[in-house]
């Protein structure tokens, strides 16, 4: 992996080389933007049908075809998906969701971009004896599916007193992120010029002032990375959700399963498709905003599976 | 740092160790202890709660003598075969042609990568309702005029898993074509200089000569797309359920169901037992030659 992230990292950066080609409408080109274009349609269709499947209104939705473009534009499928949307007794829509994801997402991302961090920079600067031991193995553990460490979890949390509350999950988070972040911010600090750490040293500067007062101002941009992947993952996320929250604490992504795929009641898939595409929002916003460095992002954290 | 300046008493560099603390507990009690402990349950005949009641391996026979199991296997299998193909396929081909000196490079990046910023839950939701029989693709096509065409993957139970591998493959090719990409500008411009010079067409100089080189990339998308088959879960539960019946059916999901809802924790333990020696197979393996060589990374 750690290829990966040198490789994609600069390079992306290359212009196009060599001379440009010179006829526009080329059999070549034709071959080449022709199916670009082709794929990119398949790509964007999914998205266009949410779109325009939440601005219908249910008989239309019932009467015509899914990739038509709606006739009447209504937003009340948005509003019920957000305000009243039912699942089992609850019908408070996906804002508690919404909430919880939230209240999950924004303390999870910075716990456990602080301890990796300090940690990654543990092991690049100050090694010590027994280290790498330790992180091979979290770096293993990445590997491991998550259905085999969950029950002991449990028991873990249980004992702790945390299990079902959101702090439990976000200690879950904490720990399922370390190995992927660690060796984010191992790398990024491996590769810091040795003599400013050298001359801090010599000036009398100990761990945490090296870290904060060094490292810390000089690798903004791998925190940008390192939350931007840690804001989509942790968002995105169902089974620890399922797994470590109740009804009341689950996330987003929980609750729109559950109100989508509930059984009772007339299935409403203009709300379906609203409550959906309010569920992908932030993760795609993100990666609109971040471009560049979300694909630097996955391509370090693409260990993570 | 250099070697020398390693410290040797144990509280010289106290600060560092006390950083590390998160991870050395992680990776002690939560990897390896906990994964030794499900191991070690997974021999026992917990039911409700975890008792060490050791029954050899029962939970094992009975776990290969259940139908879901075998579905479930049979599912995987289908799945990860054609997933690797097709995403190794069609990911390579996609960075092939985005390494044309394409103009709007990055417009067409962003449109094939965006699925994978996505949540399985949503892609799940999404396919689910675009295969929708009675307002889907099929009704679609059928009311163009071939009415009596069938695709109907959702509700199929032997074509089941392709619907969810259509939905797989919309989220995850962009990942795999990123991570080619990379691989590809990674060959130095020299080696296409001088296969022009050669005469070689350039579909010769890509298999014979480019893909080959991009081994390491190769290996490491392998063991990507492989620990996330075992893994894929949450796609299921949002576009099927598992349905229709057990058709289809994933380990993790049996794993999960007997935890935490069939109240069978052994079977539970048994069952991802055996997703972690399917991962172990590969992974091993491969972190042994990545990371047992270079130690200074």
């Amino acid at each position: 992996m750690a290829d990966v992230a040198e490789i994609s990292g600069p390079q992306t950066a290359i212009e196009p080389r060599g001379a440009r080609p010179r006829h526009a409408f080329s059999r070549r080109n034709i071959f080449i933007y022709g199916t670009l274009i082709l794929v990119a349609v398949y790509y964007l269709i999914p998205l266009y049908v949410m779109v325009v499947t939440s601005l219908k209104g249910m008989p239309e939705v019932r009467l015509g075809n899914i990739f038509s473009p709606p006739m009447e534009i209504t937003f009340e499928p948005w509003v019920k998906a957000w305000s009243s949307a039912c699942t089992g007794l609850n019908c408070d829509g996906l804002s508690r969701g919404f909430w919880n994801s939230v209240r999950i997402t924004v303390p999870s991302v910075i716990l456990s971009i602080a301890i990796a961090s300090v940690n990654g920079y543990a092991l690049a600067n100050w090694r010590f004896k027994g280290a790498d031991i330790f992180f091979t193995v979290l770096i293993v553990g990445a590997f491991i599916p998550y259905q085999v460490m969950i029950y002991p979890i449990v028991i873990l949390l249980r004992e702790i007193g945390i299990y079902g509350s959101l702090s439990g999950l976000v200690l879950v988070h904490a720990i399922f992120g370390m190995p992927i972040m660690t060796l984010l911010f191992r790398n990024y600090f491996a590769a810091v010029p040795e003599e400013l750490f050298k001359a801090a040293r010599v000036d009398g500067a100990g761990f945490w002032a090296i870290y904060l007062k060094i490292m810390l101002p000089m690798s903004l941009p791998i925190f940008v990375v390192a939350i931007i992947l840690q804001t989509t993952g942790i968002w995105n996320d169902f089974l620890f959700g399922v797994v470590y929250t109740r009804p009341d604490t689950y996330p987003m992504t929980v609750q729109l399963n559950n109100i989508v795929n509930s059984v009772q009641g007339v299935k409403e898939y203009n709300v379906n498709m609203a409550a959906t595409i309010l569920t992908g929002l932030v993760p795609l916003i993100v990666y609109f905003v971040s471009g560049r460095l979300f694909v630097r992002g996955i391509a370090a954290g693409a260990v993570k599976g | 740092m250099p070697q020398q300046k390693r410290p040797i008493r144990l509280l010289r560099n106290l600060n560092a160790k006390i950083a590390a603390v998160p991870m050395m507990l992680t990776a002690t009690f939560v990897f390896a202890g906990g994964s030794l402990w499900t191991v070690l349950y997974s021999f026992t005949s917990s039911k409700l709660l975890p008792r060490f009641s050791f029954v050899g391996a029962e939970q094992y026979e009975r776990l290969w003598a259940a139908p879901r199991w075998n579905v479930a296997v049979e599912n995987l299998f289908i799945y990860g075969a054609l997933s690797l193909i097709f995403q190794f396929v069609i990911g390579f081909l996609l960075a092939a042609l985005l390494d044309q000196k394409i103009r709007f490079e990055d417009t067409f990046r962003t449109i094939f990568l965006y699925p994978f910023a996505l949540s399985f839950v949503v892609t799940g939701l999404v396919w689910q309702w675009i295969l929708n029989p009675d307002f889907g693709v099929q009704s679609v096509v059928r009311s163009l005029g071939w009415t009596n065409f069938e695709f109907n993957p959702l509700y199929d139970a032997d074509i089941v898993i392709f619907g969810i591998l259509i939905a797989a493959l919309w989220q995850g090719t962009g990942l795999i074509m990123c991570l080619m990409l990379a691989g590809l500008r990674g060959i130095d411009e020299d080696i296409w200089k001088a296969s022009r010079v050669d005469g070689i067409p350039t579909w010769k100089t890509y298999l014979f000569i480019v893909i080959p080189m991009m081994r390491p990339v190769f290996i490491t998308t392998l063991v990507i797309i492989a620990s996330g088959i075992v893994r894929v879960y949450d796609l299921v539960v949002a576009q099927t359920g598992g349905g229709p019946g057990i058709a289809s059916e994933v380990p993790a999901k049996y794993v999960y169901d007997y935890m935490f809802h069939a109240q069978n924790l052994g079977q539970g333990f048994a069952a991802s037992t055996m997703m972690l020696l399917s991962v172990a197979v590969v992974v091993v393996p491969w972190a042994y030659l990545e990371f047992g060589r270079r130690r200074h990374g």
